[in-house]
């Protein structure tokens, strides 16, 4: 009886996961392209071609003495083929002869791709508020508003800017909080970054618009490799948003970022994400894979660092968005959407380190797996001997659509004062073939049946979203689970 | 519609699940304004009919036909089928967690105006329809902002069943034992509100096992199943007689 019944359920599923992704075509436009291939020589060109500072070359030369010594790591529950690192373009830049003024001065090739992923670099981008700095492969194109927002002293640019410009403030925060050679993607992106963001919150401001980064990696061949640095001075509040897609090529393309937050006395950075890199097609072939590397240090007492993401593509994700709770009374939050579905795999999860005292913590974790996918929650809750009167509270949930899908949860806590106060909470539900012939029985079709469940269970986390994400991410997840369940 | 075609026409029906058959040659006609009661013993198939009218996915039909007001239904999806005014209100009514009743219940009501090129409602309008329902059955509305059955009580899940079935207003309407687990109270509450929906227009099958819910609701006929088929019909006395005999004297 139960055979019969997941064969019709899987057909379904398999009609749902069938949807296209709509990001995936790529854009035709002159390249500056460095060979394949990583060596000394390879790191020194890419510092060479952005003109970076001495103090850089040796940072990005020691990242990459590290890298060699290191081991890629294999205690995550992924499965795939070995990355052969010597294969992969470490720079890719638009071809463009001079530094840009205006955005009206870029390739009309490139910002007609960004129309085509709805990002317009313009006065649209005003109205809601938003500020945008666009990653494409491995070099910022253009960044939005940044004289509105100098008004107020916040600095937003690219990172390659930053360094030639604001190169006291790289020298000082860059790498503080992820070393070098914490880990093995690390070390590798600390070698071989080419772009990212940079923002920078002084003292005392709210900053007016919410920021925002896009994304997007072009070229078939190139890794990107990206790096966020964000420093909020004291009493500072800073919105972050972060989006992300590329093309559908059959090959696997390796990303492998760094985000850094800074948060000092009495400031507050949130920072969101919607991730929505070419997941490979049905039969697993393709797609990106995703090794990330996020971390915020809390460093000033009543600092906040919140990490907000909507996880719904990439081949493969690793990705564990941390918080340092260094300062009194600091707090660190982490709320997260993980879907998968056909032959993705996600390990994902968080660490929240408390050293100060009454610092605080909260994890709430949505797992979500269909078709053949795996989906595993990795937590990391660290209670130092100091650190007194900690509070911290974490839930996983996983919901299991179809009978082929996989989740697991890891949770590891490890507590060394007996002030702690913690709470772990966990759940595992499914959505089944019953529950849906409930919602048709009463003329619900199985696209609104799917939504409704999805976002009821997502709903903690879509609160935490800013409005444009919330309804975003909401409409992603949809489409992801088109056809996949009924 | 033609007004002399019957409600629900079953014919010759055949049902296998891992072809394992189990509904065997089922005949059954139900008119306009008729209750059919079907009793029987447990594993004799009348919950696989009830799924299998409804259109579950699980089921096989390997032979025969079912005409809904005179067409062919076996080709149309579960949710065509409850637009075009079939209900089930389920034996075990599954629980829904992280969606509201109250949301679950405007989709539905929703999406059965559409189908008629009806205006649909937004959740202001729909309250107002949504209390006039609840009243009628005596539920409070705390039950609208609770998850779909969720943590409800066995009498409160039925009780919903007849909320989505008064709400939806279908004409052909199946209770598969939706008396089973109630209290006396709450029998009667329910049995009203079949009773307030049911009208000449309209059909109803209950699925029961037990009499006491025919003394609220008057069945026009009662049918024994059995082995997948019909092997008995007779009016509201035989469901005495089975109450008294049990089923073992009709083999």
């Amino acid at each position: 009886m139960i055979n019969q019944s997941n064969k019709v359920l899987n057909t379904n599923i398999t009609k749902l996961v069938n949807q296209t992704y709509q990001y995936g075509f790529s854009t035709n436009i002159d390249k500056d392209i460095i060979e394949k291939g990583l060596n000394i020589e390879v790191i020194k060109l890419i510092s060479q071609k952005k003109q970076e500072p001495e103090f850089l070359l040796e940072f990005r030369l020691k990242a990459y003495k590290r890298w060699k010594k290191m081991l890629q790591p294999e205690w995550a529950c992924l499965k795939f083929p070995q990355i052969n690192y010597q294969d992969i373009v470490y720079y890719s830049a638009p071809k463009s002869q001079k530094k840009l003024n205006s955005l009206e001065e870029v390739d009309p090739e490139l910002l007609k791709t960004f129309e085509k992923l709805g990002i317009s670099l313009t006065e649209q981008k005003r109205l809601a508020n938003v500020a945008i700095d666009v990653v494409f492969d491995s070099v910022s194109i253009g960044t939005t508003f940044q004289d509105e927002l100098r008004k107020d002293g916040v600095i937003f640019c690219s990172i390659s800017e930053a360094i030639l410009e604001y190169k006291n403030l790289i020298e000082k925060y860059l790498g503080s909080v992820v070393p070098v050679g914490d880990n093995y993607f690390s070390a590798l992106n600390s070698a071989v970054f080419t772009d990212g963001s940079f923002c920078y919150i002084p003292q005392n401001v709210v900053c007016p618009l919410d920021l925002s980064t896009y994304f997007r990696i072009n070229d078939q061949m190139a890794g990107q490799f990206e790096r966020t640095l964000i420093i909020a001075e004291k009493n500072s509040k800073v919105n972050y948003l972060e989006g992300c897609t590329a093309p559908q090529y059959d090959t696997n393309q390796l990303h492998a970022a760094i985000v850094e937050i800074v948060a000092l006395e009495n400031a507050t950075v949130k920072y969101s994400t919607v991730q929505n890199w070419y997941a490979g097609n049905k039969f697993g072939k393709g797609g990106i894979y995703n090794f990330v590397t996020k971390r915020g240090l809390c460093s000033g007492s009543k600092s906040k660092i919140s990490w907000t993401q909507v996880e719904t593509g990439s081949a493969i994700t690793w990705k564990y968005p941390s918080c340092l709770l260094i300062g009194d009374q600091s707090q660190g939050e982490f709320y997260s959407v993980a879907l998968t579905n056909n032959y993705q795999q996600a390990d994902t999860g968080t660490k929240m380190i408390h050293v100060g005292k009454k610092s605080k913590s909260q994890v709430i974790s949505k797992g979500i797996s269909a078709g053949q996918s795996k989906n595993s929650y990795r937590g990391f809750i660290k209670v130092t001997k100091k650190a007194v009167g900690v509070r911290n509270y974490s839930q996983c949930d996983s919901l299991l659509i179809g009978n082929s899908s996989n989740s697991n949860t890891f949770p590891f806590i490890s507590i060394q004062n007996s002030t702690t106060k913690l709470e772990h909470e966990a759940s595992t539900s499914k959505i089944g073939e019953e529950q849906i012939f409930y919602f048709l029985q009463r003329g619900i079709c199985l696209e609104k049946a799917i939504e409704l469940m999805i976002s009821g269970f997502c709903r903690d986390i879509f609160t935490k979203l800013p409005l444009e994400f919330a309804v975003e991410a909401d409409k992603l997840l949809t489409l992801k689970l088109e056809g996949s369940v009924g | 519609m033609n007004e002399n075609l019957p409600m629900l026409e079953v014919k010759n029906l055949q049902v296998s699940i891992n072809e394992n058959p189990i509904l065997k040659n089922l005949n059954l006609t139900i008119n306009e304004g008729e209750i059919h009661a079907i009793m029987g013993p447990n594993g004799s198939g009348k919950s696989t009919f009830s799924k299998v009218l409804a259109g579950h996915p699980a089921y096989t039909v390997t032979n025969g036909e079912i005409l809904f007001k005179g067409s062919n239904i076996l080709s149309l999806e579960p949710e065509e089928r409850s637009h075009l005014g079939i209900f089930l209100a389920f034996q075990y009514p599954i629980e829904i967690p992280g969606v509201t009743n109250e949301d679950f219940l405007r989709l539905a009501y929703n999406a059965k105006q559409k189908f008629y090129n009806k205006p649909t409602v937004d959740p202001i309008e729909f309250l107002k329809i949504i209390h006039e329902k609840l009243n009628s059955i005596n539920m409070s509305p705390l039950f609208l902002s609770r998850n779909i059955n969720e943590g409800f009580s066995g009498g409160e899940k039925k009780r919903n069943e007849i909320l989505q079935m008064i709400l939806l207003d279908s004409e052909l309407a199946i209770l598969d034992e939706t008396d089973s687990g109630l209290d006396i109270d709450a029998l009667k509450t329910i049995s009203l509100g079949i009773n307030d929906f049911m009208n000449s227009s309209k059909s109803i099958i209950l699925i029961t096992h037990y009499q006491r819910l025919l003394d609220y609701i008057k069945p026009t006929y009662v049918h024994v199943m059995q082995h997948g088929k019909i092997i008995k019909t007779g009016s509201a006395e035989l469901a005495e007689e089975l109450e008294k005999k049990g089923y073992e004297w009709l083999k």
